[in-house]
């Protein structure tokens, strides 16, 4: 289980975060949604403790990722993986190391067994047998898918994907919701997905929050965020221009 | 006036930040490089872009600067009829400071300024943050290796060096000047001590840890996508440049003190 208290964070006079409460259930998939630029990118990182809040905690089974220290967090990144928005592909690597990279430095896994896993993921992602090519020579897509296969490739507990399905074509994109249903249903994953895409959202979610104004403004499943009273959430998930969310505030 | 007070405060801490943050950088590379496992395959491939690279760019610079140094000491010298006391000028200049300190510039310039702008893209597309998030520590996986090989290699170019700027003032004294071959390499011989090259290496070993640190720092605290690497790597060359002036001064002043 993890649970964020009170989380705020500010760069400069901008507070991203202001007073953050959500609790995410181990082996479910909790979607965030919110408007750009809401601070969900920033809420991933502090829960993988990339970020350090200015206030408040992140515990993770019963453990304050604030609190620990480069061993402890390096200890507690092993059981994580994460898909970052921009993917994060390491331009000097080829895609193959890219995503057998925690394998390779965490892990006792011959040559072989590592080449078998790393195959596995990209399969899993649709990019079968591009193990040799470099960063540079994919698309944005593709970066992302193997940003993806990169997150799952060492098995972790706990995913972090943010927008997976951005900029990615619907088929592949349909595709990707399910792998993230099927990496929860068999291996009991717990996953938290930042997306805009409220399709996808309705699809993967066990639950969704909304993210507005620094704080979590409404949690629930599917079918009560779809039935929502809240006129924020309400229109967001709608995607109605008019409403109390305008274009420049909030 | 308030308002002045307060930006001085603000300059004068974030000075004191970034003092701190250099020698946080420092002390963590030194630890990270007894932690195990090591890199072979990345300090090589450093070893490669820091020294086998650079050897063109330093025979330019080491060789023309000789030629020059005999040059223009010849236009005092013969004034006096003391040409002959051109090799030794030549050689001792070189080995002291000329080397050690036309290198470590060069290097700043053509190496320190591709690891700000590595590390510095590196961390606006987040790559740093995905290697954090895969266990690796940045120090150990990034700023390590490039210790290592400007450690090695810094000074060995700067033998390179020493050697082309000796040959450089050769050629000028023997073909242009008419000195003796024979006599010119006996003047430049006796007038070399072993201090004299040992100072000079040691500059240079400073000079390794000045431009690594300088510019993995700049490249880990980059900011704001293309520009802000552009900034990083500027602000890392002009950085460097100054700390291999000062600490070049300092140390002068030191070994002058200390072996006189
Ligand atoms: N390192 C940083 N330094 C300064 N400001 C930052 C930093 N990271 C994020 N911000 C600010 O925090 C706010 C939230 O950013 P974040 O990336 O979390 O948005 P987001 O919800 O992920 O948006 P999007 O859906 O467009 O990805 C933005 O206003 C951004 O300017
Ligand atoms: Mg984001």
């Amino acid at each position: 289980m993890i649970e964020i208290i009170n989380l705020t964070k500010s760069f400069g006079n901008n507070k991203v975060l202001d007073n953050l409460n959500l609790t995410i259930n181990s082996g479910e998939v909790t979607v965030i949604i919110g408007r750009s630029g809401c601070g969900k990118s920033v809420l991933l990182k502090h829960i993988i403790g990339l970020l350090k809040p200015d206030l408040g905690q992140v515990i993770i089974d019963n453990e304050d990722v604030s609190m620990m220290d480069h061993e402890e967090l390096d200890k507690l990144r092993l059981s994580f993986g994460m898909l970052f928005q921009g993917a994060a592909l390491f331009d000097s690597m080829t895609v193959g190391e890219n995503v057998g990279f925690a394998l390779k430095e965490h892990t006792d896994l011959p040559e072989v067994m590592v080449k078998k896993k790393v195959a596995r993921a990209l399969e899993l992602v649709g990019l079968k047998g591009i193990e040799e090519l470099m960063p540079a020579e994919l698309s944005g897509g593709m970066k992302k898918r193997v940003g993806l296969a990169r997150a799952i490739c060492n098995d972790p507990k706990i995913i972090l994907y943010d927008e997976p399905t951005t900029g990615v074509d619907p088929v592949m994109a349909d595709a990707i919701n399910e792998l993230i249903v099927d990496l929860n249903t068999k291996l009991k994953v717990t996953s938290i997905v930042v997306t805009h895409d409220m399709v996808s959202a309705y699809k993967i979610a066990g639950r969704i929050a909304m993210l507005y104004k620094g704080k979590i403004i409404g949690v629930g499943r599917p079918s009560e965020i779809k039935n929502t009273k809240d006129p924020v959430v309400k229109q967001f998930v709608t995607g109605a221009s008019k409403g109390p969310i305008t274009e420049n505030g909030g | 006036m308030k308002a002045l007070i307060k930006r001085l405060g603000v300059k004068s801490l974030n000075f004191f930040i970034y003092i701190g943050g250099v020698f946080h950088l420092l002390v963590s590379t030194m630890f990270q490089i007894f932690v195990p496992p090591f890199r072979r395959k990345e300090f090589f491939s450093q070893m490669y872009k820091v020294g086998v690279q650079s050897l063109p760019i330093v025979f330019l610079v080491a060789f023309f600067t000789g030629m020059v140094l005999a040059l223009q000491s010849a236009y005092q010298l013969t004034k006096m009829n003391a040409q002959i006391y051109i090799s030794g000028l030549v050689a001792l200049s070189m080995l002291r400071e000329l080397g050690p300190v036309l290198t470590a510039l060069v290097i700043a310039g053509r190496v320190g300024a591709s690891i700000t702008a590595e590390l510095g893209t590196m961390k606006v597309t987040e790559q740093i943050d995905a290697l954090e998030t895969l266990a690796a520590n940045p120090v150990k996986y990034l700023v390590v290796p490039r210790f290592l090989a400007l450690c090695i290699m810094l000074p060995i170019l700067t033998i390179y060096a020493d050697f082309l700027g000796i040959v450089g003032g050769y050629l000028i004294g023997v073909y242009k000047l008419l000195i003796g071959p024979t006599i010119y390499l006996q003047m430049t011989y006796d007038s070399l001590v072993l201090k004299d090259l040992f100072t000079g290496l040691f500059k240079s070993l400073i000079f390794a840890v000045i431009i690594c640190i300088i510019s993995c720092y700049e490249g880990f605290r980059t900011e704001g996508g293309a520009e802000g690497v552009g900034k990083a790597t500027t602000l890392s060359v002009v950085t460097s440049f100054i700390l291999i002036i000062t600490a070049d001064c300092l140390f002068t002043a030191l070994f002058y003190f200390m072996f006189p």
